[in-house]
């Protein structure tokens, strides 16, 4: 199983889109607040160089927004 | 050949899915989201059922009745072309060609952009048109709010309490919004508020550093980090040539939602039906949808 890493905000609709994806596709993953967590939100900056929620980091592949086709892909289910 | 392809999936799409489903119509959703505007709404007090409940809450109840039937969802997928030849209806996407003997176009309303120097370049490095989603990022950090509707207060007022200064650019003299926000911006102390003053360009290095702002002929440079455009919507009607729009591309309905292309209906913000209301999209997507399978029947 490839290591999960959702970079989200409690506000925003798409992130709670992801993870709900990943819930029900019984994906496990590591969820960070971004907007309570200043070096987080740093570590998503550098990673994926823009300022946007949601992010996923799918074993240093990271995804900018829920596209769920890459998301897919990228997982392998 | 489908009996029915519904082009979006917000209040309007998602209801004429449910509609054709029950009635067992072999049809598509085909849409770049789900949820579409409702999602980012943040307070929803007016939908009935409900006396208070957010707008992504709200879209995944409507997606779990979706859902309930069996319904084919192209989701991420993007309609460039939509048009009549004899009785079938085409539609080209950007992952390949449907035929149907008619479509709902439920494609809503877009975000409309400012149109300056550095908006697309620093899309998503500071500048964005979701503060519901992006906002908690600029906690402690200066940004701009650009706009003066209620959807621009709306930001400005989730921002006051996690950021730092919030300026608010405002076009016009005076703002739009409801008199009740803009006190409530006024009383914040970290709000302030910019009238009859234009946005020149938008510069920082890999990330917004500010933004120019003309004011009755003077320039100022606004040290910010963040530039939330909250100027309003243009409706997603650009990818049908052939249906009449009125002056600002919203789709004509008659009552029955049906557009001047036989077989072409549409439903909620993409129309020019005047109140842009999830109650009323959700009706209109029913409406369509039974007029669609009504067309359907004559032309059987």
């Amino acid at each position: 199983m490839k290591t999960v890493k959702v970079y989200s905000t409690s506000t925003c609709p798409y992130c709670h889109m992801l993870k709900d994806f990943l819930k029900e596709r019984n994906i496990p993953f590591e969820d960070v607040d971004v907007g309570a967590d200043r070096e987080s939100a740093q570590e998503m900056m550098d990673k994926s160089g823009q300022i946007g929620v949601p992010v996923i980091d799918i074993e240093g592949k990271i995804i900018v927004g829920f596209n769920k086709e890459e998301i897919i892909k990228e997982l392998g289910i | 050949m489908y009996d029915l392809i519904i082009v979006g999936a917000g209040p309007a799409g998602i209801t004429a899915g449910i509609y054709a489903a029950r009635k067992r119509m072999d049809f598509l959703v085909v849409t770049q989201d789900i949820g579409g505007q409702a999602a980012l709404s943040w307070d929803i007090e007016n939908y009935i059922g409900y006396q208070f409940i957010t707008g992504m809450e709200l879209v995944k109840k409507f997606r779990e009745h979706l859902e309930q039937f069996k319904v084919g969802i192209k989701e991420g997928e993007q309609v460039n072309l939509i048009s009549r030849y004899k009785d079938t209806i085409l539609i080209e996407t950007d992952k390949g060609n449907y035929e149907s003997r008619t479509v709902v176009i439920a494609s809503g309303r877009k975000p409309r952009r400012l149109g300056v120097d550095g908006e697309d370049g620093f899309k998503n490095r500071g500048v964005t048109y979701c503060a519901t989603c992006d906002g908690p990022l600029f906690a402690g950090r200066d940004v701009a709010v650009i706009g003066g509707g209620n959807s621009a207060l709306d930001a400005v007022l989730q921002l006051s309490k996690i950021s730092g200064r919030i300026y608010l650019i405002d076009a016009a003299p005076q703002l739009r919004a409801d008199p009740v926000m803009v006190e409530k911006a006024e009383k914040s102390g970290n709000v302030f508020i910019y009238n009859n003053t234009m946005v020149e360009r938008i510069f920082g290095e890999k990330f917004v550093q500010g933004i120019s702002v003309s004011r009755s002929g003077r320039t100022e440079d606004l040290d910010v980090q963040g530039v939330f455009i909250e100027i309003g919507s243009f409706p997603s009607s650009g990818f049908v040539n052939d249906v009449a729009k009125n002056d600002t591309g919203e789709i004509l309905v008659n009552c029955r939602n049906e557009t001047s292309v036989p077989g072409i209906f549409a439903a909620g913000d993409v129309t020019d039906v005047p109140a842009k209301q999830i109650i009323v999209a959700c009706g209109e997507g029913a409406k369509a949808v039974l007029s669609a399978f009504e067309y359907n029947n004559k032309h059987a």
